[in-house]
C-alpha cells in the first residue's frame, strides 16, 4: 500500500474515532450537569436565573473538549497537513 | 470545501490580500458604529424616546445587568471591552441569516484577535486595579511552586477561548454544508436555526467567560476590603 492510500485511511479512521469518543466523555459530562441543574432549580425556583447562566458557562466550559475534538476531526478531513505533503510533490 | 473563510481572497495587490474574513469583520464595524453614531445623534432626555433610543438602552442596562451579576463589581469600568466584545460577536454570528454572508468568528484569525485582546485586558484591569506588585503576587498565590501552573493556565484558556468560538461557529457551517449535500431543504433550515441560538449563546459566553477572567484578577483586593470590613463590622 502507498503513502497516499495509508495516510488517507488513517486519517478518516482516525477522524471517526476523535470526534466518537470525543462526543462521549462531554455527553456524560453535559447530561449530569443539566440534570443536577434542574434539581437546583426545583428545590431554589427563584434561584433560576443564576443558576441557568451558571449552567451555561459550565456547559460551554464541557462542550470546549468536545469542540476541540471536532476541530482536530475537521483538520484530518480538510486540512490535513500530511495529505497535503504527500499529494503535492506528486501533483505539481 | 474549505473550513475558514481565510482562503476566499478577493482582492490582491503586491502582498496585500484582502480576504473574506477581513471584509466582513469591516463590515460589522461599519454596521455597528454606523448605527449607534446615527442612533445617538439624537437622543433625548425626557419621556418621549424614539425607538432605536429605547433598544440601545434595553441593550445597554442589560449588558451593565449582567456585568454587575458576573462580578459583583461596578459595571461602568468594564462596561466598554465587554459590550463590545459581546455586540461584535453577536452582529457576526446573527448576520449570517443574510444570504453571502460568512461569520468573520468563523475563522480562526478573528476568534484569536478577540482572545488576545482577552489575553492583554486581563492583566491591564487587574494592574489598574490592584498595582503592578500585587497583581503579579496572584502568580504565586498558594505557592512558589503553582507559578509555572498559573501562567500555563493564563495561556491555555486563551487558546480555549478562540478555539471554542472558532470550533461551534465553523461546525454550524460545516454541518449545514454536509446536510445540503445529504437532505436538502427542510433539514439545513433547522441547523441553521440552531446556529443562530449557537451564536448568540456563544456570543454570551465569550463576554461572560471574559468577564469571569478580568474579575478574577481584580477582584482579590476587593475581597479582602469586604471581609476585612466584614470582621469589623462582626466584632462591633
Amino acid at each position: 500500500m502507498d503513502n497516499v492510500a495509508l495516510i488517507g485511511m488513517v486519517s478518516v479512521i482516525t477522524a471517526g474515532l476523535t470526534i466518537g469518543f470525543g462526543a462521549m466523555g462531554p455527553a456524560l459530562a453535559e447530561g449530569r450537569a443539566v440534570a443536577q441543574a434542574l434539581t437546583a432549580i426545583a428545590q431554589q425556583p427563584y434561584e433560576a436565573g443564576a443558576i441557568t447562566r451558571t449552567l451555561f458557562v459550565g456547559l460551554a466550559m464541557i462542550e470546549s473538549t468536545a469542540i476541540y475534538c471536532f476541530v482536530v476531526a475537521m483538520i484530518l478531513i480538510f486540512a490535513n497537513p500530511f495529505w497535503d505533503y504527500v499529494t503535492a510533490p506528486a501533483g505539481g | 470545501m474549505s473550513i475558514s473563510p481565510d482562503g476566499i481572497i478577493w482582492w490582491q495587490w503586491g502582498g496585500l490580500s484582502l480576504n473574506a474574513t477581513i471584509v466582513f469583520t469591516w463590515l460589522v464595524m461599519a454596521l455597528l458604529t454606523l448605527l449607534s453614531w446615527l442612533v445617538t445623534r439624537r437622543l433625548s432626555t425626557g419621556t418621549k424616546l424614539s425607538r432605536w433610543q429605547n433598544v440601545l438602552e434595553v441593550l445597554v442596562t442589560g449588558i451593565r445587568d449582567q456585568i454587575h451579576q458576573v462580578s459583583r463589581q461596578e459595571p461602568g469600568r468594564y462596561l466598554p471591552f465587554v459590550g463590545t466584545l459581546f455586540l461584535f460577536i453577536a452582529t457576526a454570528n446573527l448576520l449570517n441569516v443574510v444570504p453571502g454572508y460568512l461569520a468573520p468568528t468563523g475563522s480562526l484569525s478573528t476568534t484569536t484577535a478577540l482572545a488576545i485582546c482577552v489575553f492583554v485586558a486581563v492583566p491591564l484591569y487587574g494592574i489598574a486595579c490592584e498595582g503592578p506588585l500585587r497583581y503579579l503576587r496572584h502568580y504565586v498565590k498558594p505557592t512558589w511552586l503553582m507559578l509555572p501552573f498559573n501562567v500555563i493556565g493564563e495561556v491555555s484558556r486563551t487558546i480555549a477561548l478562540a478555539v471554542r468560538l472558532y470550533g461551534n461557529m465553523m461546525s454550524g457551517t460545516v454541518i449545514v454544508a454536509i446536510l445540503l449535500s445529504l437532505t436538502p431543504y427542510f433539514f439545513p433550515l433547522i441547523m441553521e436555526l440552531l446556529g443562530l441560538l449557537t451564536g448568540m449563546i456563544q456570543a454570551y459566553i465569550f463576554a461572560v467567560l471574559a468577564m469571569v477572567y478580568i474579575a478574577s484578577a481584580t477582584s482579590a483586593h476587593q475581597r479582602t476590603a469586604q471581609s476585612g470590613h466584614s470582621a469589623v463590622s462582626s466584632s462591633d
